[in-house]
């Protein structure tokens, strides 16, 4: 197979495999998120305690983590068409996609979130706040870091199951390789997938990483990368002279 | 301003009920420092906490200037709105002090003042304020991962301070720090106490914290209070545990029957007399110094000594009695266990 026939064949499937898991993704994260939000605060001792909505929550969540993907396309190609009017094609794939890493995901939130310490929930509710205002006071953006490693994880996983997507005529990489790869013997073809693949999984990873970093404030942490940290305008005088000083650092740094 | 009465905490933990805090009754005055020390486990830091209701007592009520909290509604895990407003006028510290390492100095300082819903301006003059206050302006743009401990304590203590509170509560808030830093922060908060009339409720383990700056103190036990009083009165008394503590004189050695072991206490002025060779002279016995310290408590020197007559108890009545008149307190030691008879 000629690189240009190669080229030819993956610009459309590479095409179709980001747009499965960038729209299951979205889907997964405004899902996933109350989900996982709630896990945590309804359990025992939580914010909104409630054992029964607990219960039930991590049932579902468990019931959807334990049914294996390829058997989740097929299940749920009742639901699929009911949402997209077609079982067919990427944009069908994208409503297994999303349901399989919804509970995938909300396992990581809650687990972000329990990382949160216990002293900081105390005391924002010493300063008479809410249950609302420690959600979005404390909760959120003190797992900022962890939340946005959830996503980049998540995202990646998502790439993995695309590629079962083939079994609903989902397309994407993951299905190119497998008929072109592995069906038709065309090995060579097969690799240059797999590299495309670990291209866009490690360039993930390092965006997650790097974001994840940037957020996270504990300790004065510098991250090698930090040069790409943006130069806020400074908004008082003295965190001007702050900014300064890091600048000068980078610049003296090797 | 604050006062628990009859208040009774039990944590029930595998069927096994455990008594926190068994009965206290405590009076905090207006415009006082009062300390709250117990060894760990003495249900200390569930006291602090039920007096702001972060936990529920089991029975008991707790009224802060004049509002019965316990009377408002709420459960444990969520408080309502009247319970909520009454907390924002309650400030409180934290031993690992209870930073949002995502926001700067002065947006930790700001968090409070959001809650109450006070606008970006006015939030941002406060901040500043308080800061300067605490003397951190410098600080504003850092973040808490960048400053130092007590540095950290500093801001934690702006932050609580941001609602305009008449009552701070500080959960060991020195129990983290070294003993220099320890003292800058007791400092700062009686500081805050004489110049904004803040009533201070502090628990502590350290009893170096409740000598420097506690107006009253308590001493807990097992879930109850054993002690409670000004420190002034308590060193009066004799008997006083706190008193005690306060000033360690060690061991003194073998008893034996025939010496008297004395413990005279003074505050104020008496220790201008030369009492000791006034005794000397006037009885014409020999007086051996086992011991003696002087130390500034809520602001009065205060002195102890502990000295050693020839003799026993008895013979020893008329001497005692010539101590006694010149305004000093005299407690005899029973020697075999070591405690004021």
């Amino acid at each position: 197979m000629t690189w240009e026939r190669m080229q030819e064949l993956m610009w459309p499937a590479t095409w179709e495999t980001l747009g499965m898991v960038g729209i299951a993704g979205l889907a997964t994260l405004v899902i996933g998120l109350p989900l996982g939000l709630l896990l945590v605060l309804t359990d025992k001792g939580g914010l909104l305690q409630n054992v029964a909505v607990n219960r039930v929550l991590g049932v579902i969540v468990n019931v959807g983590r334990s049914i294996p993907f390829i058997i989740l396309i097929v299940a749920v190609i009742p639901f699929t068409k009911l949402f997209t009017g077609t079982s067919l094609g990427w944009q069908a794939a994208t409503v297994p996609l999303a349901i399989g890493a919804i509970p995938f995901f909300a396992r990581l939130v809650e687990t972000a979130l329990r990382e949160v310490d216990g002293g900081l929930i105390e005391a924002l509710k010493a300063m008479g706040a809410g249950t609302g205002a420690i959600v979005r006071k404390t909760l959120l953006p003190e797992s900022l870091p962890s939340l946005v490693s959830a996503v980049t994880t998540t995202l990646i996983a998502l790439i993995g199951y695309s590629t079962m997507a083939g079994v609903v005529g989902g397309g994407g990489l993951g299905d190119l390789a497998v008929r072109y790869g592995y069906q038709r013997f065309e090995t060579a073809f097969m690799w240059v997938i797999v590299a495309e693949l670990v291209i866009i999984v490690t360039v993930l990873q390092l965006l997650g990483d790097l974001t994840a970093r940037r957020l996270s404030r504990r300790g004065d942490y510098r991250s090698p990368l930090s040069l790409f940290r943006p130069r806020k305008a400074a908004k008082a005088a003295p965190r001007a002279e702050k900014t300064e000083a890091v600048e000068e650092d980078l610049v003296s740094s090797p | 301003m604050i006062t628990t009465k009859d208040l009774t905490k039990v944590y029930r933990s595998r069927g096994r009920d455990v008594l926190a805090l068994d009965s206290v009754d405590l009076h905090v005055q207006e415009g006082e420092v009062f300390g709250v020390v117990g060894t760990s486990g003495a249900g200390k830091s569930t006291l602090i906490r039920c007096v702001n209701l972060l936990e529920r007592p089991t029975s008991g009520t707790v009224t802060v200037d004049g509002v019965e909290l316990t009377a408002l509604s709420g459960s444990e895990q969520r408080a309502g709105r009247e319970l909520r407003e009454a907390r924002r006028r309650i400030g409180m510290v934290f031993q690992h002090f209870n930073l949002l390492s995502s926001r700067t100095v002065q947006q930790n300082v700001e968090l409070p003042l959001e809650i109450i819903g006070l606008d970006r301006h006015d939030r941002r003059r406060k901040a500043a304020e308080l800061l300067d206050l605490v003397g951190l302006a410098d600080k504003a743009g850092s973040y808490p991962g960048q400053l130092s401990g007590g540095q950290k304590q500093r801001v934690g203590i702006a932050r609580a301070l941001a609602g305009d509170p008449k009552v701070l509560l500080s959960d060991e808030a020195t129990s983290a720090l070294d003993p220099e830093t320890t003292r800058s922060i007791l400092q700062l908060l009686r500081d805050l106490n004489q110049q904004l009339g803040l009533t201070v409720l502090l628990i502590t383990h350290e009893m170096d914290v409740i000598k420097s700056v506690c107006d009253s103190a308590a001493l807990m036990r097992g879930g109850k209070v054993v002690e409670s009083g000004r420190l002034t009165d308590l060193l009066a008394d004799g008997h006083s545990r706190i008193a005690r503590d306060l000033f360690p004189l060690g061991d003194f050695g073998s008893g034996q029957a025939d010496r008297t072991v004395l413990e005279i206490t003074f505050q104020g002025d008496a220790p201008a007399q030369p009492f000791v060779s006034q005794l000397a002279r006037t009885y014409q016995i020999d007086i051996n110094i086992l011991g003696a310290a002087v130390e500034t408590i809520a602001g009065r020197l205060v002195g102890r000594m502990r000295v050693e007559l020839p003799g026993s108890h008895t013979d020893n009545v008329v001497p005692i009695g010539y101590l006694r008149q010149q305004g000093l307190q005299v407690d005899v030691l029973d020697l075999s266990n070591g405690v004021a008879a």
